[in-house]
């Protein structure tokens, strides 16, 4: 495909199409309303549904109701509407339901600063909704990566049965860059299917690989989904014996497959006791520190995170052991640092943030790898 | 069928026999619905003995069955509350959601599936409150789903606090004085709204209830059920309404047919304080899908 300049919310509506979302419902809100704008002339093409709905709850809904009608499906917001979506983004997670949330953050709380851009949903993607729960969280560091990662996040979704949200920024869904897509004809993501005659299909069934197939409404497999407590079948239950397993298995059904879903670039200088860490928009100021430390003779390491959440804790503490320091800056008040210092100890980890709508500057990132 | 037990039925429901979806003496046997109630798993229901939902639930599936529906092409999507729990007992594609988000959830649904009759099963709060905004833009879009409001004013999951339907003056456990706010005409805000096909009966008027669920649930556009029934549990004991049976009286007493209502003079009908129970709005308007259809034909010019 021939080269094109492309802006990063356009990235995500195409990658979207591209990895087989039919459906899409939203409500307008910067710096996310591209996504839509876009979505809404490529979906009709082929063959697929857009609409707008009356808010950001309804429109998480929607996307639920599609997806359980057999249709992959999208939404796209940005904080506000984030923090309305919780509640059925929760349902998502509880009965298992495919789909994809892009949250384009922009600077909060509340209203905020609409234009201005920030990192500052970090916490609330993974712990936003009440309750303990399995997510995916991917961030993209440019707009072919916000490309790349939509396409992983339908991947996920469909291949984990568990809601995926794309947690970019107004500077990535903002920006354009020229990109080369892939031929979407390569583009392939996991299809549900379901083997087994309704008769002997339960929705829920606690298998040992985590994830039981899902089938669609409407092709005589009929089955009740709730966002109570289930059995396999799927009907409430308050008996432990059966919400135990059903718990377990879905508190931890990503933990076997976290090879497939934490991706991570790792630029490591062999003998680097510095370590720069960051993750979309921010991992843009973080590289630029790092060619100018390492043009000045410096050995700095440096990992850029595309997972979030689960966070890799794995990757995490080993650059923690291979270092004295690890430097995070966010746009945040210190969102994912607090995950880094989880990992490798408060005194390790030196944070870099700035929550006022501005980047951290290349500068401030030196200042902190000097000190 | 026992000629008597027709004409009771008849009178009970003010309807006419050729009115009437009067069910077959062989009904019970011949209808593959209820013999696939999920019976073995959920039944008893978590219902209160003599609670009205139950009726209401038969009289869906009556009117299911009635049209001759395929249970794989019926989706029943509810909301939170008493009401909402009737899908779980009943053998279909049943999505049981988030309080409030009912028709959202059926919206996309339905946009998924057209081919597939969504039916959307809320309570008064359910419907009117939490998901009062989803109720008015489903209905002004006319997407083809079925709104069956089971309206027993009051939060009977909950325990009997008053809802947008509670009359002003009754009690409720949080309106320990009586309500001071007006209650929402479930059925006029539906049809202000848009709505194709808007009807109320109560579960006295059980085969009532049937009919106009048939007629709804064959509507391609959005239709509306008010099922007015009550709850002795909590709004009963609260206001001193009696028993079930007591309150199963009132609808009866204080309710009054369309027709009969129609013949009544403009002081009369100023002063009815009865709930008029009929098919108020009946007409043919584009349906949200079919028209969405026809936008993608047109898009990649089929
Ligand atoms: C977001 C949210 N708020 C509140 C509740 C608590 N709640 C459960 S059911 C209900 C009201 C039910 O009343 P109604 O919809 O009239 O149904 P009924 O029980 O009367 O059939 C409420 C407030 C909830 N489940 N979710
Ligand atoms: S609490 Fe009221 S509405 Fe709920 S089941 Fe009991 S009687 Fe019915
Ligand atoms: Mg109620």
């Amino acid at each position: 495909m021939a080269v094109k300049l492309m802006q990063g919310n356009e990235a995500i509506a195409i990658g979207a199409v591209a990895a087989g979302c039919r459906f899409y419902a939203g409500y307008p809100i910067t710096p996310s309303t591209e996504v839509a704008e876009v979505l809404s002339r490529e979906l009709p093409r082929v063959g697929g549904k857009f609409i707008q709905m009356e808010d950001e709850i309804a429109s998480m809904a929607a996307i639920i109701g599609a997806r359980v009608g057999g249709l992959k499906s999208m939404t796209a917001t940005s904080g506000p509407g984030f923090s309305l979506m919780q509640e059925n983004l929760g349902y998502a997670c509880l009965a298992e339901i495919p789909c994809v949330v892009v949250d384009v953050q922009r600077l909060g709380p509340s209203t905020g600063q609409p234009t201005a851009a920030s990192q500052g949903d970090i916490m609330q993607a993974r712990w936003g909704t009440h309750g303990d729960h399995p997510i995916i969280a991917l961030s993209p560091t440019s707009v072919r990566q916000a490309f790349d990662l939509t396409v992983k996040a339908f991947d996920f979704s469909e291949k984990y049965r568990t809601p995926v949200l794309l947690m970019t920024d107004e500077i990535i869904g903002h920006m354009r860059e020229p990109v080369e897509l892939p031929d979407f004809a390569t583009i392939t993501t996991f299809q549900q299917s379901v083997t087994e005659a309704p008769a002997a299909y339960k929705a829920f069934r606690n298998t040992p690989e985590g994830v039981p197939p899902m089938a669609p409404f409407g092709v005589g497999y009929r089955y009740h989904i709730t966002g109570l407590l289930h059995d396999e079948v799927g009907f409430p239950t308050q008996r432990l014996d059966e919400i135990d397993p059903w718990l377990e298995r879905v508190n931890t059904k990503l933990d076997q497959y976290s090879e497939d879903i934490v991706m991570v670039e790792e630029d490591y200088q062999p003998g680097a006791r510095l370590a720069l860490l960051s993750y979309g928009c921010s991992a843009r100021t973080a590289r630029h520190a790092l060619k100018a430390a390492r043009a000045q003779g410096k050995k700095v390491s440096m990992l850029t995170l595309q997972t979030i959440w689960p966070f890799p804790e794995k990757q995490v503490e080993a650059l923690g052991e291979q270092v004295d320091k690890i430097i995070v800056p966010e746009m945040n008040l210190g969102q994912l640092a607090l995950e880094v210092e989880r990992m490798v100890g408060r005194k390790k980890v030196r944070r870099v943030t700035r929550a006022n709508g501005e980047m951290a500057t290349p500068q401030m990132v030196l200042a902190a790898l000097e000190e | 069928m026992n000629e008597k037990r027709e004409q009771n039925i008849l009178d009970a429901a003010t309807l006419t026999a050729d009115e009437a979806l009067i069910p077959q003496a062989d009904w019970m046997e011949r209808s593959g619905v209820l013999q696939k109630l999920r019976k073995n798993k959920k039944f008893p229901t978590i219902w209160c003995s003599g609670c009205g939902i139950g009726v209401v639930m038969g009289a869906l599936i009556r009117a299911i069955d009635h049209l001759g529906l395929k249970s794989d092409d019926v989706a029943l999507v509810a909301g939170i509350g008493c009401t909402a729990r009737m899908p779980v007992y009943l053998d279909f594609n049943t999505l049981h959601t988030t309080h409030g988000r009912a028709l959202a959830f059926a919206t996309g649904l339905k946009i998924a599936r057209p081919d597939m009759k969504v039916i959307a099963i809320m309570g008064d709060g359910d419907a009117l409150a939490i998901g009062g905004n989803h109720f008015i833009h489903a209905a002004r879009r006319n997407i083809g789903i079925t709104a069956l409001v089971v309206n027993n004013a009051t939060y009977g999951m909950t325990g009997g606090q008053y809802s947008p339907t509670t009359p002003v003056g009754r009690r409720a456990t949080t309106a320990p004085y009586g309500n001071v706010e007006p209650p929402f005409p479930v059925c006029d805000l539906a049809i202000a709204a848009g709505a194709s096909y808007v009807a109320r009966s109560t579960v006295y008027h059980a085969l009532e209830l049937d009919k106009f669920l048939a007629e709804a649930i064959a509507k391609d556009g959005f239709s509306l059920v008010e099922a007015v029934s009550y709850c002795h549990t909590t709004y009963g004991r609260l206001n001193k309404l009696g028993t079930a049976a007591d309150m199963m009286r009132a609808l009866k007493d204080n309710s009054i047919a369309k027709n009969a209502y129609d013949k009544l003079s403009d002081e009369q009908k100023a002063s009815n304080s009865k709930i008029v129970r009929g098919n108020f709005v009946n007409k043919d308007r584009s349906e949200y899908t079919g028209i969405y259809q026809n936008l993608i034909a047109n898009v990649r010019g089929d």
